[in-house]
């Protein structure tokens, strides 16, 4: 087998090297730059060329990182390895590994929909493909994004009219841009949280237009904050920090947002189903479009996938993560966020 | 429907009273009556019985997405709620139709599936399943599982009525009592400005009072206020009108026939007379437990025995009609004095059964306290504090009516058992079992769901999911590590429970992080509160 999994995560043993690894170790194949992925320590990172910058901003300006472009491929003691984007956030990609005739895929975390603060998803044809499955229920299904951006819109529209400042909570790296790129920004002016303000730079400079958005804290005494729509990781709701906006509306942006007891159990205004994952029918389409003969899950519901898939006839395998919670959720941009466990990460 | 689901998802996005309200006034001001009848009818709570077992819709949901049994299990599981899940798995339509109003939904579609076979309800659920999305579906799932509720209280439905009738709030609030069918003539009368279509079997609308926190001393000068022992019964109105009498609880059912005795006291009311009191199993001057009262009610045919053994009185609180007029807006010292000369003019096989609700003498807040220290020993739960200046005003209001609860027992307690939670909960491991030590061994003794923050709730979920043994259905067997200090109001043996006792009203008062399970209480320590 041309990978496996070890005590500090996914292993190439031929080409002595992790991917995604959750400790430390010489030579990391990083997927992309959330906090489960892309663990500080290891002595050497291989990225992808477009998320060098956030990578950098989340491990460290003195972290060895190199870089491929998307299909740029590179020969590590023979095993070809190189990376396709995945369409999760930008620079986020899928691992291709291939020695001997045998071509491995690691999605990472990926979606399907165009998201135009990234490279879009590209299927990878291989023998073996380890997919997450963070939302891998068939309750899982999102509307398109047009409509998710139409309600945020009137939903701010809607808090302007009411004399109120609409806060919008969503993952600092990722998602906070994906929103910031997505809302009519000529509806009122726009601020982003101070943890998401480097991210946003990094974005920009890797080309992605962003429209402006400054830190709340920078707004002159007095300011009229009904009209504003404020970006701001989950961890700042019910912080001190928001009561300088007044009356406010408060808003929270996730996959998981489609289920009403985790609407109700967040203590947000309202929940807008917008996430960074895969859906229940692309998850489907995007196994079969890789040709896979076996599947191994990982990240989320891998037992219940795992069971559909072989009811379908396609081998399957559900492969530990660091992070389990009792329903093999993970814990990590949205995993983070999920009905079972609650964290501060990212 | 179109409409009214998207009056359901406003008045679920928010917990704002205030829009709320205003989602409810825009929607009656705009609705036709005979979908807005429809609406208040299940926006006070009126939802119709089950149509279809839960099982059946779960396999013809099932059957219509596609996913074999267990997937809908994990999905069920995932979200908690049947009519959620069967939503979210459901393909959405292929095309979008003509909207249909809620009442030709209800009336065409809904109701007249009580009259099919499985055959034929499987037929009219697959025909709107194939029609519905969303939050249009989301709403006929709920009204077919009966589980329609969306948290507004009926007091809102009043408020937003009146604003989009332009009529007031007590009018609209006893128009919606009694029986009534939700027909557009209803809700059209909702809003006449004749008052004399009342309907005489129907009650007014209760008044409830808040808990006081604290001492009575904030409520200023004790003699301005009635004091009246708190019992634990059914609180009900007795009717007496046009030669007919009828007994409403407090849920508005009719349960006239479940009192007979109570119907024969009624009978020798002047015409005309509304009481407002607690329905007690009473006996020799004093009440019965609560538990006695419950044996009443959980049966079909009353026979002699029963009644020999439980009988019950109407504790009478408070007059609301007199010789045919609405006394409400007079001052309680008076509809109290009337009230007494109402009682005391009655034939003693009456008064018997209506015995007036004694005052507790309170010269001041001190002799109201000694009295509040005794209320246990009363078998009551504390006191009720009532302005003498009050009206006897609609729903929950603050101010003039106080209860105030003695104290509750506590203890502490190991988990043992853990079960999904319902509603909003319906994901989380929210309702948990309690044991106490026996010797070396933990007996469980009480069920409780209520009293921990949602942070709390979210850590106690988590850990229950890595520390389960074993699983039966929806409910898991935890290790018995985590200690909580549990509430009661009362307790009594119960040879139907493991553990001998059952306490009332159990509910959690903190978790004890600080305290290891050998720590927990023992039965011991709950039969010593029994006896003491
Ligand atoms: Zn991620």
């Amino acid at each position: 087998m041309l990978l496996r999994v070890s005590d500090r995560g996914m292993y190439c043993e031929a080409g002595d090297f992790f991917i995604d690894p959750w400790l430390p170790v010489d030579r990391a194949v990083i997927t992309h730059a959330h906090g489960d992925h892309a663990r500080w320590g290891c002595r050497r990172y291989l990225g992808s060329r477009e998320g060098e910058r956030v990578m950098r901003t989340r491990l460290g300006h003195d972290a060895r990182i190199d870089t491929l472009e998307w299909g740029e491929v590179r020969d590590v003691r023979g095993v070809r390895v190189s990376l396709h984007p995945a369409g999760h956030i930008l620079g986020s990609a899928q691992v291709r590994v291939e020695r001997g005739g045998q071509v491995w895929v690691v999605s990472g975390d990926y979606k399907t929909e165009p998201d135009p603060t990234c490279t879009p998803f590209e299927p990878v044809r291989c023998h073996t493909f380890v997919t997450e499955s963070t939302f891998g229920l068939p309750i899982y299904r999102w509307r398109p994004q047009a409509e998710v951006f139409a309600q945020i819109d009137a939903w701010w529209r809607g808090n302007q009219e009411a004399g109120r400042a609409s806060l919008l909570f969503g993952y600092a790296l990722g998602k906070a841009q994906r929103m910031l790129a997505g809302v009519d920004p000529t509806i009122g002016p726009i601020f982003a949280h101070g943890a998401a303000l480097k991210l946003n730079q990094d974005y920009r400079d890797g080309g992605i237009p962003l429209p402006p958005a400054d830190n709340p804290m920078g707004a002159p005494k007095g300011f009229d904050w009904s009209r504003a729509l404020v970006i701001a990781p989950p961890s700042a709701n019910g912080t001190p920090w928001m009561r300088r906006f007044g009356p406010v509306s408060a808003a929270f942006a996730s996959g998981w947002m489609s289920i009403r007891g985790a609407r109700r159990r967040r203590g947000v205004d309202r929940g807008f189903v917008l996430s960074d994952h895969v859906d229940w029918p692309s998850l489907l389409s995007s196994i079969e479009a890789t040709g896979a003969e076996c599947v191994w899950v990982t990240h989320g519901y891998r037992e219940p996938v795992v069971r559909w898939l072989r009811e379908h006839g396609i081998q399957a395998l559900a492969v530990a993560s660091r992070w389990e919670g009792d329903e093999g959720l993970g814990m990590g941009d949205e995993g983070a966020d999920s009905p079972a466990e609650e964290t501060t990460s990212d | 429907m179109k409409s009214f689901a998207n009056l359901y998802a406003e008045l679920d996005e928010t917990t704002r009273t205030s829009e709320k309200v205003d989602a409810l006034a825009r929607y009656f001001a705009s609705a036709a009556p005979e979908d807005a009848a429809w609406a208040v009818h299940f926006l006070i709570g009126r939802r119709p019985k089950r149509l279809v077992p839960a099982r059946r819709l779960a396999e013809w949901a099932m059957e219509m997405a596609g996913v074999p049994e267990w997937m809908f299990a994990e999905c069920h599981e995932a979200v908690g709620d049947l009519a959620e899940t069967i939503t979210l798995l459901l393909p959405p339509p292929s095309e979008e139709r003509e909207d249909l109003p809620l009442h030709r939904w209800v009336e065409e579609r809904l109701l007249p599936m009580r009259h099919e076979d499985e055959a034929g309800q499987r037929a009219a659920m697959r025909g709107a399943w194939a029609e519905l999305s969303g939050p249009e579906a989301y709403v006929w799932n709920k009204l077919i599982t009966g589980a329609f509720r969306v948290g507004v209280s009926q007091n809102l439905v009043v408020r937003a009525l009146a604003r989009a009738g332009g009529v007031d709030e007590p009018t609209v609030a006893h128009r919606l009592m009694g029986a009534w069918d939700p027909t557009p003539e209803f809700y059209t009368r909702l809003f006449g400005a004749d008052t004399s279509d009342a309907d005489a079997s129907r009650p007014y609308p209760f008044y409830l009072a808040y808990a006081l926190e604290g001492g009575p001393e904030s409520l200023g000068d004790a003699g301005e206020w009635q004091a009246e022992w708190k019992w634990d019964g059914i609180r009900a109105q007795m009717i007496r009108r046009r030669d007919n009498v009828y007994l409403w609880s407090r849920g508005e059912e009719l349960i006239t026939e479940r009192f007979p005795e109570l119907a024969r006291a009624a009978g020798l009311l002047p015409d005309g007379t509304v009481l407002d009191g607690e329905i007690l199993p009473w006996k020799e001057h004093a009440p019965l437990p609560f538990a006695q009262l419950q044996r009443r009610i959980g049966r079909k045919v009353l026979g002699a025995k029963i009644l020999a053994e439980v009988p019950v009185v109407l504790l009478a609180y408070d007059l609301l009609e007199l010789e045919g007029r609405d006394v409400r807006e007079e001052p309680l010292r008076w509809r109290r004095a009337r009230l007494e000369e109402l009682i005391a003019s009655l034939p003693t096989g009456a008064t018997d059964r209506i015995p007036l609700s004694p005052i507790v003498p309170a010269a001041g807040w001190d002799a109201v306290l000694e009295a509040y220290r005794g209320a246990r020993d009363r078998a009551s739960e504390g006191l009720m504090l009532k302005r003498l200046d009050s009206p006897y005003r609609t729903g929950r209001r603050r101010g003039d009516w106080w209860k105030w609860k003695v104290e509750p027992f506590t203890l502490d307690a190991v988990m043992v058992y853990a079960q999904r939670g319902h509603g909003r909960r319906a994901s989380l491991y929210t309702d948990y079992t309690f044991a106490v030590w026996k010797g070396g061994e933990l007996v469980p003794f009480a069920k409780a769901y209520s009293g921990l923050t949602d942070a709390e709730i979210r850590q106690v979920d988590a850990w229950v999911r890595r520390n389960s043994l074993q699983k039966f259905g929806p409910v898991r067997t935890v290790k018995p590590e985590l200690v909580f200090e549990l509430a009661f109001e009362g307790i009594q043996r119960s040879p139907r429970h493991k553990s001998g006792v059952a306490v009332r009203f159990p509910r959690i008062l903190r978790w004890r992080t600080d305290k290891k399970p050998e720590e927990a209480d023992s039965l011991e320590t709950i039969i010593g509160l029994l006896e003491g």
